[in-house]
């Protein structure tokens, strides 16, 4: 599992990739992904296309970044979900609070 | 600065001893001296030495079996033995290493000697080091396991005030459920229908115990007090909400069942489809989520929309834990969805179904789950029930027993509140009423629910003629009641003492247009259909029922004796 935070040209977006299986052994690395970074982005976007997993823990972490961003206004997208995390997203409604692509 | 050890030194040679000696003191350390395998043995268990010099071959026990007397006198701390020897084949060093921790060949070289004693006091201190680590990890686990068994004991006590026992009701539950974040809740409504709770917390452990407790509470104290699905479902997301951290939630189904009114509802937030398997047919509706988790939403956006689904005898109701799905076989594949569909498909009896999927489940896995929870929920006549009588928190000494109240529930609020649960208490303060509490409350929530709908809002009972007749209507009561700007419905309680006891007088009114009452009373009699039977079932419950001739008033009595 790896997680890695690239920053757009603008500054304006951050990209979090996430490999391997989104789950609780994750915790850490995610946070730093979006706290350690020197910019406020406006907007966020979990790439998920090399996720293989995504467990309920991994749904509490998108929500500790949805309060990190701004809760009701932040603007977060997740892309490139396979079926089977869309699956789960979908289970659990998260596009009520998430851009799902 | 390195430990002043005590060593010994085993060595039939009294000049090679001396030297040796003589070596080990100089290094600052304590040397004891035997010369044969026997002494040094018994040396060794009156002084525990922490290190040992062992010459191989010696007179009356050799090195070899004193070496391994040493190594069964130490027991767990090591006790490093470094074989002294002029053997110079492999085969024997080989077994020097075998039976001690190293050898040092003759004749000595001192300056080897004093690094081989660090190099095994370093190895022996860190032997040490895990041991008192592992003793400690030993000792917090086994701290861990009795936090655990004492909140476990608590936690049940909590959530087994239910009616998990029903025999309308099967479950699967691991032992340690409370620990893998799987809630299951059970409870008798006052009006005699059930609510059933699963839920599964994000993680496991005490975090999710600790959220489970409230929300057992909440679903407990409020289904006892008549609260309805969705004031319950608020209550519960509200708590939630507040006390638990961001990022952990509960993924929940909440059903209601009615067994007189032969309904389902169901509200699905976060967790699997559950099914409804019509035993008719073999058909099965799934009970999707349609909703967040509870503990995700603020109060204002929590949407608590439930489907409502008619019921026959003898129908059953599966709920699961994403545990159920994602139970993996020994290559790590999942059980999955097709598989569960497969046994539903499987043409067993239905209530050979929630074996069949706990069989199909260890087939696939080859041992026993530990980390699933299922329930099945079946409806049946409701006489089959036993149901616990009503806690109440007072001696019951204290009743008021000659009041009238009225009460005009008007449109914001019919909107939002639910007055039964208020009247209720009110109405259990009278001790001789708590031994119908049931009954009262059936016949008020019937006697509410019809002022509502067809007075109120004027629905169509007819439209309950079907199954999809049947979900169009509760549509609609939702529309109106969304939109509903003016109305009402009054509620006079009259209480008067009697010679040995008591009687109470209910009057309803509705701001309706009436309804056609000797026809409606004809067709209950006939109807065996979805509508019609909660007119029926107050005439059963009161001791006097009567309509006002334009249906938009009815009054009903309760009486009782002192010695009831």
């Amino acid at each position: 599992m790896s997680i890695s935070a690239l920053p757009s040209n603008d500054g304006q977006e951050l990209t979090i990739q996430i490999q391997g299986r989104f789950d609780f052994s994750a915790h850490q690395e995610f946070r730093d992904a979006y706290e350690r970074v020197n910019l406020t982005p406006k907007r966020y976007v979990v790439d998920l296309k090399a996720a293989t997993y995504l467990d309920s823990s991994a749904l509490g972490m998108l929500l500790l970044l949805r309060d990190h961003a701004g809760g009701d206004h932040a603007r977060i997208s997740l892309v490139n979900c396979n079926p089977d995390v869309r699956k789960i997203l979908s289970i659990s409604n998260f596009e009520q609070l998430f851009q799902i692509g | 600065m390195p430990t002043r050890l005590s060593i010994l030194i085993a060595e039939d040679n009294a000049a090679d001893r001396m030297l040796l000696s003589t070596i080990v003191n100089r290094q600052g350390h304590r040397a004891l001296t035997a010369s044969n395998g026997l002494e040094a043995v018994m040396l060794f268990e009156q002084e525990r030495p922490q290190l040992v010099l062992m010459d191989a071959l010696m007179p009356v026990m050799d090195g070899f079996e004193a070496a391994r007397r040493i190594k069964a006198c130490a027991g767990e701390s090591l006790v490093p033995i470094i074989f002294l020897t002029s053997l110079t084949e492999s085969e024997a060093l080989v077994r020097c290493l075998e039976a001690g921790d190293d050898f040092l060949a003759k004749p000595y070289n001192r300056v080897i000697l004093e690094a081989k004693i660090r190099a095994m006091d370093r190895l022996r201190r860190l032997q040490d080091t895990v041991m008192r680590q592992r003793d400690l990890i030993a000792k917090h686990n086994e701290h861990l396991l009795t936090e655990q068994r004492v909140a476990k004991a608590v936690f049940d006590k909590v959530a087994h005030s239910g009616c998990l026992n029903a025999p309308n009701i099967r479950y699967l539950q691991s032992p340690f459920a409370l620990f893998n974040g799987d809630l299951l809740l059970a409870a008798f409504k006052p009006s005699g229908g059930m609510h059933v709770l699963l839920g599964d917390f994000t993680g496991h452990g005490l975090p999710a115990a600790i959220g489970a407790m409230p929300l057992a509470e909440v679903f407990y104290g409020m289904t006892a007090k008549g609260f309805s699905m969705a004031e319950i479902l608020r209550e519960m997301n509200a708590k939630l909400k507040r006390i638990l951290p961001v990022g952990v939630f509960c993924c929940a189904t909440l059903l209601n069942l009615s067994f007189q009114r032969r309904v389902v509802e169901v509200w699905n937030g976060g967790l699997p489809d559950g099914y409804l398997y019509h035993t008719a047919t073999g058909e099965r509706t799934a009970l999707v989520s349609r909703h967040l988790p509870l503990g995700v939403l603020e109060s204002a956006s929590f949407n608590d929309h439930y489907e409502v689904h008619p019921l026959a005898l003898g129908d059953r109701l599966f709920l699961f834990s994403d545990g159920v799905l994602e139970t993996c076989d020994r290559d790590g594949q999942l059980f999955g969805e097709e598989r569960l569909q497969a046994v539903f498909e499987g043409q067993h009896p239905a209530e050979r179904l929630f074996d069949e999927i706990q069989l199909a489940l260890t087939a696939f896995r080859g041992e026993a789950q530990d980390d699933v929870s299922m329930i099945e929920l079946s409806l049946i006549e409701e006489v089959g029930l036993t149901r616990p009588a009503l806690a109440f928190s007072d001696s019951g000494l204290s009743s008021p027993l000659d009041w009238s109240a009225s009460f005009e529930f008007r449109a914001q609020t019919l909107k939002r509140f639910n007055p039964l649960p208020f009247l209720l208490q009110l109405l259990l303060e009278v001790q001789g009423l708590r031994a119908q509490g049931g009954a009262l409350y059936t016949v008020l929530a019937e006697l509410y629910s019809n002022a509502l709908e067809h007075g109120v809002l004027g629905l169509d009972s007819a439209l309950k003629c079907n199954a999809e007749g049947f979900a169009r209507y509760y549509q609609q009561r939702a529309t109106r009641l969304a939109a509903l700007e003016d109305g009402y419905v009054r509620f006079h309680l009259e209480l008067v003492p009697q010679a040995d006891g008591g009687r109470l007088r209910v009057r309803v009114e509705d701001s309706g247009c009436g309804f056609d009452v000797a026809g409606a009373l004809d067709c209950t009699q006939l109807s065996a259909g979805l509508s019609g039977r909660g007119l029926r079932l107050v005439r059963q419950l009161t001791q006097h029922c009567e309509w006002s001739a334009d249906g938009r008033g009815v009054s009903v009595e309760f009486c009782w004796s002192a010695q009831a």
